[in-house]
């Protein structure tokens, strides 16, 4: 972004406040990489429109430095709605509760998750303070709501021990209650009071997937080899029809909350209802291929769906024969003759129990059409061939042969009829009349890559391993390395200062590690000492005639730890992707996990050294030195650290290789090479994928027959373990993946440490 | 040296082995040219029994050493005793594995200290002579003499990888967990236990193995397989004995035990 850009940017914001022009540059920086071209535009007037509301600097600044994150978690959408929702408590009494209204937007899109639920959110809010929103005389609305700012103080808390749902129940008895007593409600919302002490107890109940999530994770990585994400949506706020899960392209949606269920047979528990769920879903994404719905009647279609459901889920309990039970336990089981066809549509009463028929051997129905087809569809499952296709053709039988005149009348048998625990069935149909158009979005505002040649040192150029050829192309690389601009040094002071606690934490570690001057090495046959306790044992065993221990003597050494480090940084576009389930982007996660890193090495004394990488084709590889060996872990190279940016490609191997140049000329027993990185190496001139994972993989070798171990810390959370995923192919064993990123700063230190000790 | 009762490192019977590719004709070869053998591989995948079952094969003697962090060069080539006369010399297994021509197996190499391995060196070039520096004496080994290590390059130590000077001098077969199949038949003949469980047992370490690198360094070992499937057949309910033999020694991560133990109650139902 040039002056001429920020100024149209500034000028496209409406808004005064002197200490503006201060902040805005950073703000801009950071919604540039986050936002898209319409983003942008949304903020600015998201921000236009906080300002307009006349309530001081503070609320515009907290929109600009919280919103590029949360627009880019949730959806720019979210970009209007807190800026529409500002406006609406200006127009009320309401004012002072916006700077807290602003305070709880980035937390709870934390805890919420997704779009949807933080919409909500702002609903739950809004309405509340409308009915607590005093009147004088009828209707001027003139005294602000007591409970409102205290409601806001407490959110974090609440959201964290409730599901969007409770949330909303817990609110709606303060106001029904306390809705004309200021004081007693303001108790009630400020969490004082007993009774709202006594109801939250109550409305906290079931099992939050936000407290499940990485068991989920796991789950379905370990048991499907699924590394889906998932993103939770609210249950139960929306009464008239309740949301479904369902899966997309951009994860699995799944309830907030599952509460446990109970039976005859006991407890099913709400992390075993996810688990049901999620088997389902992940049946779907392994055995259902999606048909062409346009040529099925309705009716055909939730007879194809139904099918399909009990299809996947036959497949999936041949792999998992628990899941039979506890489907069985969660599927509705219609009584036979509970649906009154003369009065009403009996289609899903039909199919539900069908369903169930085949699901459970030991079903109670004895009309003979559902036991005609249990058994045709256990004879189209019992061949591996088959798949949705002739399912569907099944089902379409079912239709025809029970069809009744019935079937078509307005009012719908619903009564246990809803399997909870299946999603929606979108994913399995193709729909060719309204053709799909994907949204093409291009992201023209993504920098051009700057034509100068980067100056400083003179290129140095590096081989690269074609490995359709099984040969290295001589000097196809050119490397230009530079010191990496500095930044302010007291940025990342603060971010150790944030990671205090952890630091305290290491710092018992590190202490273990740290060399002692010298250490005693005991049963030594030959030593510098006599070691008496040893000795005087071997001279007992000797004179009782055993055999004497001949190891009495004891030597010391010098216990150094003598080990060269070197840590290589992806600096690549994709760092300044913002993970999901994160509020920071990667780089500034790396930027924390290198600080806390860089003070541990310090303080154990190793040596070490930083470096930065990014390409722009064969002949612009850039190398970014930030901390040299002979340096100090001092505040230059903190500067450095804090000025660290994402751009351009990883081309992965050739810095493997200047990175090694250097650790070489270390005299070290041991030499590490760490590569942190979120990806698989890349760049805009290669378009074999597997050429620069190649090539990488043979920089790994040529690295350690130099004697440099080599280990990637890699950030990508899509990778499947296996023989196949590039990191296995380039680094072998040596990797560890990082699936909560935002734990990296923890992990990180740890790690080294580890690897070390 | 006649006092040395070779008898004792024969092995008598044929050590069940369940072959997965080429490993065997690969081993001859190498046993022909006496070359050093490095066999790489996580922690109870057959590694150590593959050799018994070489050993066994070829009708050569097997000394095994399980390698630890105390032990020093004179606990692998020898040291004087004392005893009531003086002293007297005695020694250390590779010694022993030298003079008889067995194979000398150093299991999980990377545990030893870097000091004691290097006293390998000199067994491993054209020379194939072990020095006995105390006693004077320059052995040259037997003709049948070879040297094995072990190597589990999946330990995630720098402190604990093979100095490049020595992984120069081996040759390198890699192991693997078997395929499902097999290393269900493993189970079940190793163990006596029924087809089905065995394979619902393998069903569960390939679920534990999705998970290497997302917090378990490494997953279920065939070895803990063959733990659990004693314990069944010793009346333990399979889920029990699979918490027991298969999930307990493996992690302490929360999370993780949670979804093993749930893999463990649906693959058993
Ligand atoms: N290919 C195989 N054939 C027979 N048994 C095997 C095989 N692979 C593994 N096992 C079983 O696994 C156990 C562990 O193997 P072991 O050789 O001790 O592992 P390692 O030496 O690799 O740690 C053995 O005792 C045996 O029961
Ligand atoms: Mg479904």
């Amino acid at each position: 972004m040039n002056a001429d850009e920020l100024q149209a940017y500034r000028d496209a914001l409406k808004c005064n406040f002197k200490g503006l022009d201060a902040v805005f540059e950073d703000c801009m920086n950071e919604a540039l990489l986050l936002l898209s071209e319409q983003g942008i535009k949304d903020y600015l007037k998201g921000a236009s429109l906080v300002c307009m509301i006349g309530r001081g600097f503070e609320p515009v600044l907290v929109y600009l430095e919280k919103m590029p994150q949360v627009a880019k978690q949730l959806g720019e959408p979210t970009l209007s709605l807190v800026s529409q929702a500002v406006w609406d408590l200006s127009r009320s009494p309401n004012g002072n509760a916006i700077p807290p209204f602003l305070q709880t937007i980035a937390e709870a899109s934390r805890r919420l998750g997704s779009e949807e639920q933080l919409r909500l959110y702002v609903k739950i809010l809004m309405d509340m303070m409308e009915r607590t929103t005093g009147s004088i005389h009828g209707f001027h609305t003139t005294i602000p709501s007591p409970g409102l700012p205290e409601l806001l103080q407490q959110v974090p808390y609440l959201l964290n021990n409730l599901s969007l749902h409770g949330f909303k129940n817990w609110i709606d008895y303060g106001v029904r209650n306390y809705q004309n007593h200021p004081e007693r409600q303001k108790n009630y919302f400020c969490l004082q009071s007993a009774d709202s002490r006594a109801i939250l107890q109550r409305e906290r109940h079931g099992t939050l997937f936000i407290d499940n999530e990485r068991k989920l994770d796991l789950y379905l990585r370990s048991l499907w080899q699924d590394p889906e994400h998932l993103v939770p949506y609210s249950s139960g706020l929306d009464e008239l029809r309740k949301p479904m899960p369902y899966y997309d392209a951009y994860g699995i949606r799944v309830p907030d909350v599952y509460d446990d269920v109970n039976d005859a047979n006991g407890n099913v528990t709400g992390i075993d209802r996810y688990r049901a769920l999620l088997a389902h879903i992940a049946a779907h994404r392994r055995w259902t291929t999606a048909i062409i719905a346009d040529n099925f009647s309705p009716f055909q279609r939730i007879a194809i769906e139904t099918l399909e459901d009990s299809r996947v889920e036959s497949l999936a309990i041949q792999e998992y024969p628990g899941l039979r039970q506890l489907f069985i336990r969660l599927h509705p089981k219609p009584d036979e003759n509970a649906c009154k066809s003369a009065e009403e549509s009996c289609i899903r009463h039909r199919l539900t129990i069908l369903s169930y028929a085949i699901l459970d051997a030991h079903h109670p129905y004895k009309n003979e059409v559902i036991l005609e087809y249990v058994e045709r569809f256990n004879e189209i499952i019992s061949d591996k061939t088959n798949g949705t296709k002739e399912i569907a053709d099944l089902a379409i039988s079912f239709v025809a042969k029970t069809r009744r005149q019935s079937d078509q009348l307005p009012k719908v048998h619903f009564t246990d009829t809803e399997i909870d625990y299946r999603d929606d069935n979108r994913h399995m149909w193709r729909f060719i009349e309204e053709g799909d158009e994907e949204e093409m979005f291009e992201e023209k505002r993504k920098l051009e890559p700057e034509e100068h040649e980067p100056e400083g040192l003179p290129p140095r150029h590096y081989p690269e391993w074609d490995y359709n050829t099984k040969t290295y192309r001589p000097d196809w690389v050119s490397l230009y390395e530079s010191l990496h601009p500095a930044g302010n040094a007291a940025d990342i002071d603060k971010l150790l200062d944030k990671h205090a606690g952890l630091a305290k934490q290491l710092k018992h570690i590190l202490d273990l590690l740290k060399p002692q001057q010298y250490v005693r090495v005991r049963y030594q046959e030959e030593g510098s000492e006599l070691d008496l306790d040893v000795a005087i044992r071997s001279l007992i065993d000797f004179k009782s005639g055993a055999q004497p221990d001949p190891r009495i003597n004891m030597s010391h050494k010098h216990d150094g730890r003598n080990i060269a480090v070197m840590l290589l940084l992806d600096l690549s576009a994709s760092l300044a992707d913002t993970p999901d389930g994160c509020t920071q982007t990667i780089l500034e996660l790396s930027q924390e996990a290198v600080a806390l890193l860089s003070w541990a090495i310090d303080h154990l004394g190793d040596k070490f050294a930083i470096a930065g990488f990014s390409s722009n084709t064969r002949h612009e590889v850039r190398y970014q030195h930030i901390k040299g060996y002979s340096e100090q872990w001092c505040d230059t190279v903190k500067a450095r650290l804090a000025a660290m940016e994402a751009g351009y490609s990883t081309r992965m191997g050739a810095a493997m290789r200047h990175a090694a140049h250097y650790l070489s000329a270390q005299k070290a027993d041991k030499k590490l090479l760490l590569v942190l990185t979120d990806g698989e190496p890349s760049d805009i001139d290669v378009t074999d994928q597997q050429l620069l994972i190649q090539d990488a993989h043979k920089a790994v070798q040529e690295l350690d027959q130099d004697g440099i171990y080599t280990y990637c810390i890699n950030l990508d959370a899509n990778v499947k373990p296996g023989e196949d995923d590039y990191v296995t192919r380039i680094f072998g064993n040596h990797y560890t993946i990082i699936d909560k990123i935002d734990r990296l700063p923890e992990k990180l230190p740890k790690l080294f440490m580890s690897l070390t000790g | 040296m006649t006092d040395i009762n070779i008898e004792q490192y024969n092995i008598k019977q044929e050590p069940y082995y369940e072959i997965q590719s080429n490993e065997v004709v690969l081993y001859k070869a190498a046993y022909k040219a006496r070359m050093p053998v490095m066999i790489k591989g996580p922690t109870g995948c057959g590694k150590s029994r593959f050799i018994e079952h070489m050993a066994w094969k070829l009708k050569k003697p097997l000394i095994t050493v399980a390698c630890n962090e105390d032990m020093t060069a004179s606990d692998l080539v020898g040291r004087y005793l004392l005893d009531a006369n003086g002293t007297r010399w005695l020694d250390g297994p590779l010694t022993t594995a030298a003079r008889i021509g067995a194979i000398c197996y150093l299991d999980e190499i990377v545990e030893a200290r870097q000091d004691t391995t290097v006293v390998i060196h000199p067994l491993t070039d054209h020379r194939r002579q072990l020095p006995l520096d105390k006693k004077g004496e320059l052995i040259n080994a037997h003709p049948d003499f070879q040297l094995v290590i072990s190597y589990n390059p999946g330990y995630q130590s720098l402190m604990k990888d093979l100095k490049q000077s020595t992984k120069q001098r081996f040759t390198a077969m890699d192991f693997d967990y078997p395929s499902a199949k097999v290393e269900a038949s493993i189970v079940e003949k190793e163990t006596g236990i029924d087809t089905a469980t065995a394979i619902k047992l393998v069903k569960i370490a390939e679920t534990a193995r999705n998970l290497k690198g997302h917090g378990l360094d490494e997953g279920i070992s065939t070895r803990l397989l063959t733990y659990a499937a004693r314990l069944i057949i010793n009346g333990i309910d399979p889920t029990d004995a699979c918490r027991m033999a298969l999930v307990r020694p493996i992690t302490d991560d929360v999370d993780i035990r949670s979804t093993l133990d749930h893999a463990i109650d649906t693959i058993f139902a």
